[in-house]
C-alpha cells in the first residue's frame, strides 16, 4: 500500500504536527520508501507466534495503590510556557 | 599527564593524592574550552557546578572517604535529566527545560563522587546514526582519515558522549541505546561501550525514545573504565516499572576472568558480500585472539538477523510517537501560539521538532492507526519474538557472540543525509540485541586502510555483562589498540 498526500494530511492530523501542503508530497515519499522496505516482514512466517510487546522476562511491577508522590505545585509549574496561579494555561476550549 | 588518564588510572593517582579533583576537573574544563568549538561535543558545559563538586570530592579524599567516583570528572548525554541544569534531547522543543529532579542514573552517578562537566550532544531526541540531528548542529569526530582532514561523523546517537571521551575531554561519558547509540559511535569513535541488558540501569529520569528498546550504559577509553562506571550505574530502582531487582555484579572484577574454556558464537548472518573486506579481516582476528587464549569459536546461525531493522522501524516510531505526545506546549518545554488549542499543539511540534524526529512519529502514529495496526505492529511483534528465539536458542550453546559493531567506519560529515534508509542501516549489527534485551559492547579492535577505528561487538546473555567484559577485555588487551585520534586534548 502506498501513502498519496491527503493519507499523509490525515496522519499529520493525527500526530498533531503542521504540515504545509507543499511538503506533503515529498513527506509522502520519505514515508512510502520506509514503508516499501518494511513490506519485507510479510515473508516470515508467524504462524502460531506470540507477539513480544516488551523485553523478555518482565513481570508487571505493583505497589501500594496510595499516593506516594506530590505536593510541590511549584516545581510542576516552573517549566510551564504560561501559567496563571497554580494553573497551565491554554487557549480557550469552551464557548 | 592527565590527558594520558584512563578512569581507573586517575582514581588511583587521586587516592594516592597524586592529583586532586579540582585539578582534574580544571583540566577538562580547559580542554572543552579549546576543543568544543571545533568538535561540538557539548551542548552546555557547567563549569561552577563541576568545581564545587570537585571541591566536595578533595574534602572528601582529605578525609580519606572515597566512592566509587569520587573526583572522577564526567559528561552526561543530554538525554539523562539534571536537577537545575538544562536537559534538551538536542531539541529545540525542550531547549528551555530544566528539570526539577535527577534522573536515577546520574543520581547514581553523583552518590559515587563522580563530578559532572555539562551535557554530551546526541542526535535529537537520540534518533539517529551520526548525530547529524541534532538542533544545536553536528558533532564532529575528534578521528580523521590519514592524510585528509574532511570533517567526519562520531556515529550516533550518543555522539557528543562518544567525541568527548575519544577527544579526552571527559574521563568517561553516561550514553543510551535504543538501536546502537552506544556501541555505533563508541566503534567510530575507536573507544568502548556497553549497552547492558534492558532493566540493568533505571530509565527514571532519560528522556523516553522507544521505551522497550532504551537502555542506558557507559562509554568510556577502555573496557575496564566501563565496567566500573556501569557498577555504579545500574541497580534496581522502584521508580521503573521494568528496572530488574537483581545485586549488581562486580563488573571490574568481571574483567579480569579470562576467555579459557568459553564457547564464542559467530553468526553466519551476519556475514554479507557488501560488507569491507576489511572488517571481514577484523572478525576473524578478533576470534582468533579469543581462540589464542584459549576459547572454543563455533558457527552458530541466527535466521532473523535480516528483519531486525525493519522490525525496529516499526516498533521504535510507534512508542516514539507515543511517548513524544507528551510534548504539546502546554506543561513544560517549547510553545508556539495558535488560534485554538489544537492549532496550539499543532505549530508547537511543527517548529520544535526536527525532519527525522516528525518522519519517525509519523511512521509510529501510522502504523498504530486503526485498520494497520494488526498488519504492521502486531507483525512487527511477532518477529521480534522469533528474533529473540533466535538468540535464546544460540544461547543454550554458547557464552557469547562476536561480530563486527558496524558495517562500516565513521562517514563523512553529510554523507548518507539523502535517504533516511542509507542511515538506518548503521545500525544493522546493533539492533538484534535491542529487540532481545540482550547486553552488547563494542571493543575497538583495530584500524581500516584509512586509518580510521574499527569495532567489534560482544553479545551476551541475558544478565550476565560479566562474560561479556571478560570477552571484551580479552579483545583489548589481544588489540593492543594504542592510535589516538588527531584532534584531542594534550598535557
Amino acid at each position: 500500500m502506498s501513502l498519496d498526500p491527503a493519507a499523509v494530511r490525515r496522519i499529520a492530523k493525527l500526530a498533531r504536527i503542521r504540515v504545509d501542503d507543499a511538503e506533503l508530497p515529498v513527506l509522502a515519499g520519505e514515508l512510502n520508501s520506509i514503508l516499501g522496505w518494511i513490506e519485507q516482514l510479510n515473508e516470515v512466517n508467524i504462524d502460531g507466534v506470540a507477539p513480544l510487546a516488551g523485553a523478555p522476562g518482565m513481570t508487571q511491577a505493583l505497589r501500594a495503590d496510595v499516593v506516594n508522590d506530590g505536593g510541590y505545585p511549584e516545581k510542576v509549574l516552573a517549566n510551564a510556557p504560561d501559567r496563571e496561579g497554580d494553573f497551565f494555561t491554554v487557549p480557550k476550549v469552551v464557548e | 599527564m592527565i590527558s594520558d588518564f584512563t578512569l581507573a588510572g586517575a582514581r588511583a593517582a587521586l587516592r594516592q593524592r597524586d592529583v586532586s579533583a579540582l585539578e582534574l576537573t580544571n583540566h577538562f574544563l580547559t580542554a572543552i574550552d579549546t576543543l568544543n568549538p571545533v568538535l561540538n561535543a557539548f551542548i552546555t558545559v557547567t563549569p561552577d557546578l563541576a568545581r564545587a563538586q570537585a571541591a566536595a570530592a578533595d574534602a572528601a579524599l582529605a578525609r580519606g572517604d572515597h566512592g566509587p567516583l569520587t573526583g572522577i570528572p564526567l559528561a552526561i548525554k543530554d538525554l539523562f535529566c539534571t536537577q537545575g541544569v538544562r536537559t534538551t534531547a538536542a531539541s529545540r522543543i525542550l531547549e528551555p527545560f530544566v528539570p526539577p529532579y535527577e534522573s536515577t542514573v546520574s543520581a547514581n552517578l553523583l552518590r559515587d563522587g563522580a563530578i559532572f562537566l555539562g551535557k554530551a550532544n546526541l542526535d535529537e531526541f537520540a534518533m539517529g546514526s551520526s548525530n547529524a540531528t541534532s538542533a544545536f548542529g553536528p558533532v564532529i569526530n575528534p578521528w580523521t582519515r590519514a592524510g585528509d582532514n574532511r570533517q567526519l561523523v562520531p556515529g550516533g546517537s550518543s555522539g557528543g558522549s562518544a567525541a568527548a571521551v575519544a577527544a579526552r575531554l571527559a574521563l568517561g561519558a553516561t550514553a543510551t541505546d535504543t538501536g546502537g547509540s552506544i556501541r555505533q559511535p563508541a566503534s567510530f569513535c575507536g573507544i568502548a561501550g556497553i549497552k547492558p541488558t534492558y532493566g540493568r540501569c533505571s530509565r527514571w529520569g532519560v528522556v523516553a525514545f522507544a521505551s522497550s528498546l532504551d537502555q542506558a550504559g557507559p562509554i568510556a577509553r577502555t573496557v575496564e573504565d566501563c565496567a566500573i562506571l556501569l557498577g555504579s550505574m545500574a541497580g534496581y530502582d522502584a521508580k521503573d516499572s521494568t528496572s530488574a531487582n537483581l545485586a549488581v555484579p562486580d563488573f571490574a572484577a568481571a574483567c579480569r576472568r579470562g576467555v579459557k574454556g568459553l564457547r564464542i558464537g559467530v553468526p553466519r548472518e551476519y556475514r554479507s558480500d557488501d560488507m569491507p573486506a576489511e572488517i571481514e579481516t577484523m572478525w576473524q582476528q578478533g576470534l582468533s585472539w579469543l581462540r589464542d587464549a584459549g576459547a572454543e569459536i563455533v558457527d552458530v546461525s541466527l535466521p532473523h538477523t535480516k528483519y531486525g531493522l525493519a522490525t525496529y522501524y516499526i516498533v521504535a516510531p510507534a512508542e516514539a510517537s507515543s511517548n513524544l505526545a507528551r510534548y504539546d506546549g502546554v506543561r513544560y518545554g517549547a510553545r508556539s501560539q495558535g488560534a485554538d488549542l489544537i492549532d496550539l499543539y499543532e505549530n508547537t511540534r511543527a517548529e520544535g521538532f526536527g525532519a527525522e524526529v516528525k518522519r519517525r512519529i509519523m511512521i509510529g502514529t501510522y502504523v498504530l492507526s486503526a485498520g494497520y495496526y494488526d498488519a504492521y505492529y502486531i507483525r512487527a511483534q511477532k518477529v521480534r519474538s522469533l528474533i529473540l528465539q533466535d538468540f535464546t536458542n544460540v544461547f543454550a550453546k554458547v557464552d557469547a557472540l562476536l561480530t563486527p559493531t558496524a558495517p562500516s567506519a565513521a562517514f563523512g560529515l553529510g554523507e548518507r543525509m539523502d535517504d533516511p534508509l542509507k542511515m538506518y542501516f548503521n545500525d544493522v549489527f546493533t539492533v538484534p540485541a535491542n529487540m532481545a534485551g540482550i547486553p552488547g559492547m563494542s571493543v575497538p579492535a583495530g584500524l581500516d586502510a584509512n586509518g580510521l577505528p574499527l569495532g567489534l561487538q560482544v553479545l551476551g546473555k541475558p544478565f550476565d555483562e560479566e562474560t561479556v567484559f571478560a570477552v571484551a577485555q580479552a579483545i583489548e588487551t589481544a588489540a593492543q589498540f594504542t592510535t589516538q585520534p588527531s584532534i584531542r586534548a594534550k598535557g
